[in-house]
């Protein structure tokens, strides 16, 4: 399957929902482009509103839409939805449990050349911390589109964290999403990676490679941040006993964090470390060179994984 | 005479609400005394003659909606909600008490009759906007009013909402300032001023009203124009006094948020009750 970038994939389906239910509506602060929505834009004018550059007013507006009936969606990139509206998505939107579908692009470093301003890294741990927040990382075009009708069907604040390079489908149209379920790409016994969005494949691609090592690596994508998946979890400690998390986010408050604060009520003995951006700020590159300047490129986490399985092997 | 019998039942409809208001602040013994008094006359031409709404039934899709964005006097807020019926008065002995629905800002999933969950300064005109524009869609007549302060006015969102208003050319929205010149640390006008608002408001494009908001006569006024102003959104610049009704509590910057000793609650109480049995 050809690759696509999810915000291909989600504006595309937008307009086929919108299609069948004239409660949703879209609002953008000038990304139109950039978010995937021209297809709406072009498909149901009457029902796009260009707020312009004001995120607040924007999800201020999507809160006062929402209270009166409408599914509004609401579109920027992932560092100015979760920081520049943030008081407005705690307080108008998340206190409220209102209807509302946050669709935060151009997450992380995935942002590449536009440098730190741009690049998100903090959203999870942001939107993760307010109360009714649902929480969704997709992996590919084919979970982007299954978590956007899941977040339609639910009632209350949806934050959808997108990446912004073209991604190759892992799933097919079968595939099943539900909210709150982690999905296990790949069994294993000797480690377990979880990994949210972008890196998923970067996961699989790595358990390969220690495959071929004679390591037999779990794979799971996490996929829903909030409401996480602590079964999953857990059980990944018991068939493993070494967890490595991986992704495009800082590692404050991120998916690592919100993995070690389960394994810490848990009493597992549990090998963990958290692979993702360290406490900096991101800077211009291409997606590429900045995985491989944090030591996220595929044979970084085949080091990491190979040397604690080695550790948790010497350990017993 | 229909009408002026309407100006005095709303009238004194308005003082037994600041009387409710002061008293179940007494009770609570913490809260928000002056914005509460300042507005009462205004929300309370607002609920009891101009909006179309049914305590009833909170959730009737073709209500008019009132959101009030200076969400801290939402003791007003509860007891005119009360008033008309949305939720017993008894209730209001439990504001700002823990389990109670009537929490310290309001909070729309657990009050009858409050529209939007406020209390961060600033978001409520964007809430109205957005409803207005989902008015607009379904071609419903249903109109939005919102109550922004003068001190919120330093919000930029405010400024935000301001422009969308206008360019989405909601005409079936209207705000109103509740322009009592004071805010918790001092006068707006020294401390960061607003003036000159209706002219901010005007060059914003917005139809806007200047008036007396203790004044009944010019508040259902102002709001009938409103009504029937086409294409553009109403800001009614309500000139008021922070207050109000209250002679030791008016234009007294502290009463934004002190509590009021036993003796300060009882004067208060007395004072309304006197202006009562002289209506």
């Amino acid at each position: 399957m050809q690759a696509i970038a999810m915000r291909e994939a989600y504006g595309r389906l937008l307009v086929e929902l919108a299609g069948q239910n004239e409660k949703i509506v879209v609002l953008d602060a000038d990304m139109a482009q950039s978010c995937g929505l021209q297809h709406f834009r072009d498909a149901f004018p009457d029902r796009f509103f260009n707020i312009g550059i004001a995120e607040q007013n924007m999800m201020g507006i999507a809160a006062g839409l929402a209270a009166y009936g409408k599914i509004p969606f609401v579109n920027s990139f992932a560092c100015f939805l979760s920081t520049r509206s943030c008081d407005q998505l705690r307080v108008a939107v998340a206190y409220g449990k209102l209807n509302v579908k946050i669709v935060a692009g151009h997450g992380g470093i995935s942002v590449g050349e536009d440098g730190a301003t741009h690049q998100g890294l903090e959203d999870i741990a942001i939107v993760r911390a307010i109360p009714n927040m649902v929480l969704i990382v997709p992996a590919d075009p084919v979970e982007t589109a299954a978590a956007v009708r899941a977040a339609i069907e639910y009632d209350g604040p949806v934050y959808i964290r997108l990446a912004r390079p073209k991604v190759k489908a892992l799933f097919d149209d079968s595939y099943k999403f539900q909210i709150g379920k982690a999905v296990t790409m790949k069994e294993g016994k000797d480690a377990s990676l979880l990994a949210i969005g972008i890196m998923v494949s970067r996961a699989l691609e790595a358990a390969q490679l220690l495959e071929k090592r004679g390591l037999n690596v779990n794979v799971i994508n996490v996929s829903t941040i909030k409401p996480l998946d602590r079964e999953t979890i857990v059980r990944a400690v018991e068939q493993t006993g070494l967890i490595v998390t991986l992704e495009d986010h800082s590692v404050i408050g991120g998916l690592g964090s919100a993995v070690a604060e389960v394994l810490a009520e848990e009493d597992k003995p549990v090998i963990m470390r958290r692979l993702g951006i360290p406490d900096v700020f991101g800077e211009s590159g291409t997606f590429e060179e900045l995985l491989a300047k944090y030591g996220l490129t595929v044979p970084d986490i085949v080091k990491v994984v190979a040397e604690l399985v080695q550790k948790k092997r010497d350990s017993k | 005479m229909q009408e002026e019998i309407v100006v005095k039942n709303l009238h004194k409809k308005a003082q037994e609400i600041r009387l409710a208001v002061v008293k179940m602040l007494a009770n609570a013994r913490t809260g928000h005394y002056g914005g509460s008094l300042s507005a009462a006359d205004i929300i309370t031409v607002l609920y009891f003659q101009v909006m179309d709404h049914d305590p009833n039934r909170p959730d009737w899709a073709d209500r008019d909606r009132f959101v009030l964005s200076k969400g801290h006097t939402c003791p007003l807020l509860y007891v005119v909600l009360a008033e008309a019926g949305y939720f017993p008065k008894e209730t209001l002995l439990e504001h700002r008490r823990l389990g109670s629905i009537l929490q310290g800002h309001p909070d729309m999933r657990l009050v009858p009759g409050v529209e939007m969950s406020t209390g961060s300064l600033g978001q409520g005109l964007s809430a109205g906007v957005g409803m207005a524009i989902g008015a607009k869609l379904d071609h419903k007549d249903l109109r939005v009013y919102v109550m922004i302060g003068c001190g919120e006015s330093q919000e930029g969102q405010i400024w935000e909402a301001a422009m969308a208003g206008a360019h989405y050319k909601l005409d079936n929205l209207t705000a109103v300032l509740d322009y009592n010149g004071l805010q918790a640390q001092g006068r707006t006008a020294q401390l960061m001023d607003i003036a000159p608002v209706a002219d901010k408001w005007r060059s914003f494009g917005w139809h806007v009203i200047e008036i007396d908001g203790h004044n009944i006569k010019e508040i259902i006024e102002a709001f009938s124009q409103a009504k029937t102003t086409k294409s553009k959104p109403t800001m009614i610049v309500a000139h008021t006094i922070k207050g109000k009704g209250v002679s030791f509590m008016e234009n007294n910057i502290p009463w934004h948020h002190i509590p009021a000793s036993e003796q300060q609650a009882s004067a208060a109480i007395a004072e309304l009750e006197k202006s009562l049995e002289n209506l």
